[in-house]
């Protein structure tokens, strides 16, 4: 990563090494890209679980709420952090409008 | 027992209360208090009512029936809220710019403020969201239902209760959701009103939930003990189900027109979808926490075959816990009443703004400005549609029975609606979209929605058992429930996986094969870059002349407080002195949007069109204009080509003026040249011819030397003058050439006897006869003589003291070219270039030439099509005759 003197200015896109606050910022948007695919991907899972009637017994329901109560609530919270996240770097950067113009 | 006329009056009361909230927000949002109206927790609250009475009860019905599945409905949202970094955000943006009032504004919007695309939205919600409203009809009533078989008095009529409910909600709706005209403003008092309601919801079902978790199985881990040991107990989701439906609810989730009206139209901050993102999912979770155990209380307490969609009122009754099932029944009330007002309110919009609003303009089409007023043309096609739209749906739950048809309703409304997607996300995600492509894929997936989905679930009525079993006109790849012959699915994964997956493909490949006009062009950047430049397409001139109309048509619309202040404020930021703002393109696009606020982007579109009517700027016409600048550019370019042309012949003019100047001095010279060439010998024989005749007594010898003189100065002038004579014969291209054939080698020999015929010392010529076998067709005297001038000169001006000449003949580059070059010191380097020249002597005069030599050589080869050259660097005089091979050839 590099400091903040290393940064040259050369027009819309500023430059190819962000100071470190506009580094961490930009891994925060990659996270909250990446927050549904986790969600996503937990939720596939009970798809793999042996279905009633199956040989070796299904999953009990009480464990499947378990699981599925316990990922829903693991989601939420990174959500919540995020959100949090997101409010204190838009505060620090006081401009919503540069906020916006981070490459999507 | 609370009785049915306690419930009643609740049910009242609790109306009062909601009436009451939504006034006080109202009053408090038009005084500019209240700011906790557009805080981020009344947002979160106001998305609940994706919660309806089908959640409500339906969720515990149908967790009794198949255990977990119900929670995939609550999945699908949740994990769109998860996205809303790169989803929701930029739909709340868009929708934000464009002042998009419904979710058919915004697909118009998107395909070019396409009015057909807003009708087919339209008609696809309306569709889908009236069997929705019956549901929750139904809901209410058999929610009342429940207290009336326990209420012996038996007052209650199933029927009326139902119209009242419906009547009420309706008033409701036109009271609170009509208020303003402008759909892109906050409805405060409604949305207040609906946060109330989820919060009474939420509160309702987690104490339905906390008594049976606690009250009834005495704890957590009887309960769970207890989920076990149940016929549900164990997990049995249906692998295809479990992933459609959290696919289908995700994608209900975005496109409901309710959902749209309180995620995008209703939000005041974008920032608010931040809190939202992690605060719905949460409501969501505790929304479906105790549902299983409600279900699962409710199958063991409850007598075998009683409904398990109403476990939330019956077990707690059954517990002669009354007021807790009261409080349940109110939760119920406000998931259905909250979902019919914003249902209402939403399909309102869109009927209003894209059917009536269209058809109400083309009516007054031609009468320059608007006439009448708009603004009550609006508010009343509002409120009718609400009328109408709740009036569809009593009469839908009528005709249907309010049986167990309805039940699955929900999930079929979802199917539908979810048919815009396609069309939604490749609006917002991909520029290639155009308006054919969603018209296509809305069709084929609405069609097919139909076909496999909404006909078969009415019943044999609608669609006979044979189709059903052999498929339309007897073709079997065509039975609703197993397309293309692929059976044993899920008749619901298979609607849905059909619809939505032919419904993208026909969106796609549409949108590939044809080609957008130029506003949807524009507004597809718009849409798809919108956090790069949020600034719409400017289409419209104007005159002075027609604000006013313009002021006009905004006050029927706005009101005319809000005009007067937004055309003021236009004007005072033009800077203008007059209260009327020029009708700028700037100007004209703020107006139109602020115009689609009240009635849609296609309608707005229009209505300013018919006014600023002919002069109005459309993108064609900017492309027009830009063509006509392409070809103003194309203009100059060959304006351009031509001034170089000119100047160029400007040029050669100049080259040619200098030539003739050049020319004009040479011939200038050329006259004192000869001139004074004729003068010499004339002097000469002037001077002697006196002597011979003035001087008395010359000897025979003396007279013979002088006439001899005489003689020879003639010859000399004679000779001069036919050079002078050939020379401008040649260089008027009066020459005639005796063409004839010859080798090189004979013309050769005929040159090199007559130029050293008597001359002495004899000059040696050396020359390679094999390589002189060379066949000419040409003129061979001029040819000859050209030969005999070069073999003379050598003669006359070597100056070594064995002169040698060497001819050689060579073949280069298709032409033949001739040699010759002496032994002797050669022209110097400054005299080279002017041998050619008239007159031009090199050393003098000591071989009395008169220098017209070379120059007649360089006009006869030039006839001949050939050239001569001086070939420096050869150690003597040597000089290059070129001939064409063409001569070569001619003669072969």
């Amino acid at each position: 990563m590099n400091s903040g003197e290393d940064r040259k200015p050369t027009g819309v896109r500023p430059s190819l090494f962000l100071e470190r606050q506009g580094y961490r910022r930009r891994r925060l948007m990659d996270a909250a890209r990446l927050l549904p695919i986790l969600g996503a991907a937990l939720v596939a899972i009970p798809l793999l679980w042996p279905s009633q009637g199956a040989p070796e017994g299904g999953v009990p329901l009480s464990s499947a709420i378990l699981y599925i109560f316990t990922c829903w609530a693991l989601l939420i919270v990174i959500s919540l952090i995020f959100g949090f996240a997101a409010r204190r770097m838009a505060g620090s950067d006081n401009s919503e409008a540069e906020t916006d113009r981070w490459p999507h | 027992m609370a009785t049915l006329n306690v419930l009643i009056l609740v049910c009242l009361g609790y109306v009062v209360l909601l009436f009451g909230v939504a006034f006080a927000a109202d009053r408090m949002a038009a005084a500019g208090r209240g700011a906790w109206l557009r805080s981020p927790l009344i947002y979160t609250l106001s998305l609940s009512i994706y919660c309806t009475a089908w959640t409500f009860y339906g969720a515990v019905g149908n967790a009794a029936r198949s255990g977990l599945e119900f929670v995939t409905i609550y999945l699908g949202p949740t994990l769109v809220m998860l996205s809303w970094w790169w989803g929701l955000r930029k739909l709340v943006r868009v929708g934000r710019t464009q002042r998009v009032t419904s979710i058919a504004d915004l697909i118009s919007s998107r395909y070019g403020k396409s009015n057909t695309l807003a009708i087919c939205v339209t008609i696809l919600a309306v569709l889908g969201g009236t069997p929705y409203i019956a549901l929750q009809l139904q809901s209410i009533t058999l929610s009342f239902s429940i207290f009336a078989e326990a209420d012996p008095s038996g007052l209650y009529r199933e029927g009326s209760s139902v119209f009242w409910v419906a009547a009420g909600l309706a008033v409701f709706a036109i009271l609170f959701g009509t208020r303003n005209l402008d759909a892109n403003e906050r409805h405060h008092g409604v949305v207040t009103a609906i946060a109330l309601e989820s919060v009474v919801k939420l509160f309702a079902l987690l104490a339905v939930g906390i008594f049976v978790v606690w009250g009834v199985a005495g704890g957590v881990g009887p309960i769970m003990d207890r989920i076990d040991a149940s016929e549900i107990g164990q997990w049995n989701v249906d692998a295809g189900r479990w992933t459609t439906f959290i696919f289908l609810s995700a994608a209900a989730f975005i496109c409901l027109p309710r959902m749209f009206q309180v995620m995008v139209v209703e939000n005041a901050d974008e920032g608010h979808l931040r809190t939202a993102a992690w605060a719905f999912p949460l409501y969501l979770l505790l929304m479906s926490l105790f549902v299983v155990p409600i279900a699962v209380v409710g199958l063991d307490l409850m007598p075998e075959g009683s409904n398990p969609d109403l476990f939330v009122l019956t077990v707690p009754l059954s517990q002669g816990n009354d007021w807790l099932a009261m409080l349940s029944f109110i939760g119920g009330f406000s998931s259905a009443t909250s979902m019919v007002i914003v249902t209402a309110m939403a399909l309102s919009t869109m009927v209003s703004n894209h059917l009536v609003m269209p058809i109400w303009l083309s009516t007054q089409e031609g009468s320059g400005s608007v006439s009448g007023d708009v603004r009550n043309v609006v508010l009343l096609a509002r409120r009718v549609s609400i009328a109408v739209i709740m009036a569809l749906g009593y009469y839908y739950y009528r005709l249907s029975g309010g049986g167990a048809a309805l039940a699955s309703i929900g999930l079929v409304a979802f199917a539908g609606i979810s048919q815009i997607l396609p069309a939604l996300v490749g609006g917002l995600f991909w520029r290639g979209a155009t308006r054919t492509g969603a018209l296509v894929g809305l069709t084929v997936g609405f069609v097919l929605w139909i076909y496999t989905l909404l006909l078969p679930g009415m019943g044999g009525a609608i669609m006979p058992d044979s189709v059903l079993q052999n498929g339309l006109f007897g073709w079997g790849w065509l039975r609703p429930r197993a397309l293309f012959g692929i059976e044993g699915m899920d008749p619901m994964v298979h609607s849905v996986m059909w619809s939505l997956a032919l419904n993208t493909a026909a969106f796609c490949v549409t949108s590939l094969l044809s080609f957008p006009s130029p506003l949807e062009r524009l507004q597809g950047a718009q849409f798809v870059n919108v956090f790069d430049h949020s600034v719409s397409p400017a289409g419209w001139t104007g005159s002075v002349a027609q604000s006013e109309d313009l002021m006009i048509m905004t006050q029927r619309i706005l009101g005319s407080g809000p005009a007067q202040e937004f055309f003021q404020h236009e004007a005072e930021a033009q800077g203008g002195r007059s209260s009327l703002p020029e009708p700028t393109p700037g100007f004209l696009e703020r107006l139109e949007r602020e115009l689609s606020g009240s009635v849609g982007a296609a309608t707005a579109h229009a209505m300013i069109g018919q006014i600023v009517g002919g002069s109005s700027v459309s993108v064609e016409d900017l492309l027009a204009v830009a063509d006509e600048s392409a070809e103003l550019l194309e203009y100059s370019s060959q304006l351009e080509v031509k001034s170089a042309e000119l100047s160029r012949t400007a040029r050669q003019l100049q080259e040619a003026n200098t030539k003739l100047t050049q020319i004009s001095e040479q011939k200038d010279g050329f006259l004192s040249q000869v001139s004074h060439e004729l003068r010499t010998p004339m002097t000469s024989i002037r001077a002697f011819s006196e002597i011979m005749r003035d001087t008395d007594g010359l000897s025979a010898e003396e007279q013979t030397r002088y006439a001899a003189i005489i003689h020879d100065e003639a010859l000399r002038l004679t000779r001069l003058l036919d050079d002078l004579l050939d020379l401008s014969v040649l260089e008027s291209g009066r020459v005639n050439l005796n063409m004839g054939g010859d080798t090189l080698s004979s013309i050769l020999d005929r040159a090199v006897s007559s130029a050293l015929a008597g001359s002495h010392p004899k000059l040696k010529v050396r020359r390679s006869r094999p390589s002189e076998r060379i066949p000419l067709h040409t003129d061979l005297d001029r040819l000859g003589q050209v030969f005999i001038n070069l073999i003379s000169n050598a003669q006359k001006y070597c100056d070594a003291d064995e002169p040698v000449l060497t001819i050689s003949a060579h073949d280069v580059g298709g032409q033949i070219v001739i040699d010759f070059a002496d032994n002797g010191s050669g022209i110097p380097p400054d005299a080279q270039s002017m041998v050619f020249e008239k007159f031009a002597r090199v050393g003098g005069d000591k071989a009395g030439g008169a220098g017209l030599g070379l120059a007649i050589c360089r006009e006869i080869m030039q006839r001949l099509g050939g050239e001569i050259s001086y070939l420096p660097g050869q150690g003597g005089a040597a000089f290059r005759v070129r001939l064409p091979m063409a001569h070569r050839q001619a003669a072969q």
